[in-house]
């Protein structure tokens, strides 16, 4: 048991350093240079406001994560349930992608405004919308390049056994695209309380998580703007993380999450 | 030129971390312009003594000295070059380039490797290929650049790691022909590790017969067959009694007087 | 190491071909999108769809309008709309470009550095992955206004946004290619006593090109976006960004315009991924990695 604790603080160890020695810094360097709140406030008084506050941060921050959740779920599974078309009838796949490609190239940012005017600005959905559609392109993307790039020998096998389609679709593909599919998964994951944020700059209800960084700037409490940024980080962490343990329970026989093999 | 040893192992052992020993008291001492074939089945520990040599791998105990000089210094005296299963060429490179590669860590001028390429380019037969790229070139063909590439800075010593594994029969043996064509033209030494008896009886001057679990020569075999070798060796009465001479060292037995 | 290139053997009238081919697929492309959408809009009206929005002139303006609204003056006698968008459009692309050779810069940067150190990845590694969960947009206003107190223009504080969200793909990106050399390359290079630096530019660098073309690609888009949503809490008038907020405040006595900017938007999008693909066709001369 102590061996793999040995393991974890050594894998742990350099980041939790790093961590500690960031805060300590960022604290002396806002003494030393004296630098103004509303740039960067120290981080004892973010955590003061964080907890003096936490009530209304806190249901705030749930109220954009449910935004961030449904739009991450909604595009996930569009783009899932693309991939597993375009894989299936290839020249489907063939025609489309590079579509996919360069729609994902168009700043969708820009269609916030747009998606807020569609839904309502104090609608839900309209921020779950614009989170959708940023999810959707990657999860796309990846998960066919995954569901696509299986060994051709693999297949081969599978064909000398008799297996129909189905079967080689379930049995092959399906498993060897999870990693890719996990990757496209934490991409969307960070995008999504991103996207809903972003949304609601563009206008939405008090209640939520952009709104009350965006009020709070606007009438110079920048403690609570920073508290608040801070929070929206938090939510976007958990949420990578929650994806990335989900990941290594699906995927826990791919060798290739480690951190990067070296030398 | 000296009559010191090209290669001088002593009493070598290699432990692996996971209690595997690979190699066990290896005493072998290979001279200048020799051919000698490291064979045996597989966990014999041949490649891993190739490394050894090559300073890729660190001994556990014993001495290695090549020309001379520990294995280390060797390696960093560019004193040999290898050559492996794979071609490892790189694809961003043109056969032109992959065989300066040396050259340009070496920091011969431009014209120096330029007309060193050309040579090396004549010598392996491959003229007219300088600016393709390796995927452009079959396996036999990138396995003699791969060859152009080790002996580009013209090193005393070629460590050549089953260099011809990958290819087919055919191929094999007209490489094998060209590899004694071009150890002539060089006069390096040569240490060669391969699966295949006849290939080893073909091409050596010596064939070091290693056993496995753990590492060691369990024998060694003279080849008398008188060089230039060619194509029609094969067929020699005295190949055959060579090869299956190498055969029963392999599976442990004497061989019948 | 293997290969990932394809064996082409195409004259220039096979490249011909292959290149018309693409042109009409992407008109075709556009054709199906502008009839889908006219479609969309003449059903929902017939039968009054609602959900999920409301199918009307306000909400689906014609695609034709929304070009049309290009070439109307936005001041009555003045200039049509396309010549701001014109200007616009150019200001944002400075602030991206500008973005990009920076994010592109540090993110390059910091993979050779965190290349060498496996210590530095599992102490870096994380916070560059945690600072893209970080809402820029929120930063921005502070970024402005602290670079402004500096004497820094606007628009270059917006770049650092916009470099923000471009060095991230980089860096991980590049890291991956530097790293993925495998054991047979690197003991290569240990038989010529290579130092690292030779490692480096020799073997990592010209490996790792095909990666790092695939995150510029990202990027490309990256920093438009940055510097698009830079501009939106700052309230820079100068560029899309800021287009986008004034329209969007107008937007039910003038939809079309606010389409048209995104319009623009997509288009300048496109210009740069575009330009990534080409330079990418270009440095690598050889077929980049086959999506099957």
């Amino acid at each position: 048991m102590t061996a793999t604790l040995q393991q974890r603080a050594i894998d742990w160890g350099p980041a939790v350093l790093v961590f500690v020695l960031g805060i300590v810094a960022w604290q002396g360097l806002v003494v030393a240079f004296d630098v103004k709140d509303f740039l960067l406030p120290k981080p004892t008084q973010i955590a003061q406001t964080l907890w003096d506050e936490r009530s209304s941060l806190w249901h705030a921050g749930i109220y954009t994560f449910k935004e961030a959740l449904g739009g991450f779920a909604l595009g996930s599974s569009l783009g899932i349930l693309s991939a597993l078309l375009f894989a299936n009838f290839r020249w489907l796949g063939t025609a489309f992608m590079p579509f996919a490609v360069a729609a994902n190239a168009v700043p969708i940012i820009a269609f916030a405004p747009i998606f807020n005017d569609w839904f309502g600005l104090l609608n839900p959905f309209s921020k779950m919308a614009i989170a959708a559609v940023l999810c959707f392109f990657p999860v796309l993307i990846n998960t066919l390049r995954g569901l696509t790039s299986v060994d051709p020998r693999a297949i081969e096998l599978m064909r000398s056994y008799a297996a129909g389609n189905v079967s080689i679709f379930r049995r092959v593909r399906i498993p060897a695209s999870l990693p890719h599919m996990f990757a496209g998964l934490k991409i969307a994951s960070v995008l999504s309380m991103i996207g809903a944020i972003v949304g609601e700059y563009f206008g939405g209800p008090t209640t939520a998580l952009g709104v009350t960084i965006l009020n709070a700037s606007a009438y110079s409490n920048f403690t609570l703007a920073w508290a608040g940024i801070v929070l929206a980080s938090a939510f976007g962490i958990l949420f990578y993380g929650a994806v990335a343990a989900a990941e290594r329970l699906a995927t826990s026989w791919d060798p290739s999450h480690r951190d990067f093999q070296t030398e | 030129m000296n009559d010191r040893p090209a290669v001088a192992i002593q009493g070598l052992t290699k432990q692996f971390k996971a209690g595997v020993t690979a190699l066990s008291g290896i005493d072998l001492e290979v001279q200048p312009r020799e051919f000698v074939s490291l064979i045996g089945p597989s966990g014999c520990g041949k490649s891993t003594l190739l490394r050894i040599i090559g300073d890729l791998i660190e001994p556990s105990a014993g001495a290695v000295e090549v020309n001379g000089k520990t294995a280390h210094r060797a390696r960093l005296d560019h004193d040999y070059g290898i050559v492996f299963q794979e071609a490892v060429l790189y694809d961003w490179r043109t056969v032109s380039k992959n065989i300066a590669l040396p050259l340009e860590l070496l920091r011969w001028s431009k014209e120096k490797r330029a007309a060193r390429v050309n040579e090396l380019l004549g010598l392996v037969e491959l003229e007219g290929f300088e600016d393709h790229h390796p995927w452009q070139l079959s396996g036999g063909m990138q396995q003699r650049v791969a060859i152009a590439r080790a002996l580009s800075f013209d090193p005393a010593l070629l460590l050549m790691d089953e260099p011809f594994g990958a290819l087919d029969e055919m191929t094999r043996e007209r490489l094998n022909l060209e590899l004694l064509r071009i150890w002539e033209a060089s006069g390096s030494t040569i240490v060669f590790v391969t699966h295949s008896i006849p290939e080893a009886v073909f091409l050596s001057t010596r064939v070091v017969v290693m056993s496995a679990r753990p590492g060691r020569v369990s024998a060694v075999v003279d080849v008398d067959l008188p060089y230039p070798r060619t194509a029609r060796t094969r067929e020699e009465p005295r190949f055959f009694e060579l090869v299956t001479e190498v055969r029963e060292r392999l599976a442990g037995g004497e061989v019948a007087a | 190491m293997a290969s990932i290139a394809v064996d082409r053997t195409t004259t220039p009238r096979i490249a011909a071909v292959h290149g018309a081919r693409r042109v009409l697929l992407v008109v075709c492309g556009i054709a199906a999108f502008w009839g889908l959408w006219e479609a969309y809009r003449w059903i929902g009206e017939s039968l009054g769809i609602t959900w999920p929005f409301a199918v009307n002139a306000v909400n689906m303006p014609h695609i034709h309008d929304m070009l049309h609204a290009l070439t109307q003056p936005l001041q009555p006698g003045g200039p049509p709309l396309i010549h701001y968008e014109w200007h616009w459009a150019l200001f944002t692309a400075k602030e991206a470009l500008l973005g990009f050779a920076l994010g592109a810069a540090i993110g390059f940067g910091l993979a050779v550095l965190l290349a060498h150190s496996r210590i530095m990845r599992r102490g870096l590694l994380p916070y560059i992955v945690v600072s893209q969960t970080v809402p820029i947009l929120a930063v921005a206003p502070m970024v402005v206004v602290g670079l402004g107190q500096k004497g820094v223009s606007p628009w270059i504080a917006v770049s650092v946004i916009a470099a923000y969200l471009t060095f991230f793909p980089v860096a991980m990106n590049t890291l991956r290619g530097l790293l993925s050399p495998d054991r047979r390359d690197l003991e290569l290079m240990r038989s010529y006593a290579a130092d690292r630096r030779s490692v480096l530019w020799k073997l990592r660098v010209p490996a790792s090109l095909p990666f790092v073309f695939s995150a510029l690609k990202i990027s490309a888009t990256a920093c438009v976006i940055g510097a698009i949503i830079g501009e939106t809490p700052a309230s820079i008038q100068d560029g899309l960004g800021g287009a986008i907020v004034n329209f969007n405040q107008y937007y039910s006595t003038g939809p079309e315009r606010l389409w048209a900017t995104n319009i623009v938007c997509a288009v300048l999008g496109f210009a740069f991924f575009g330009a990534i693909v080409l330079a990418e066709k270009l440095v690598l001369r050889r077929a980049p990695e086959h999506i099957a």
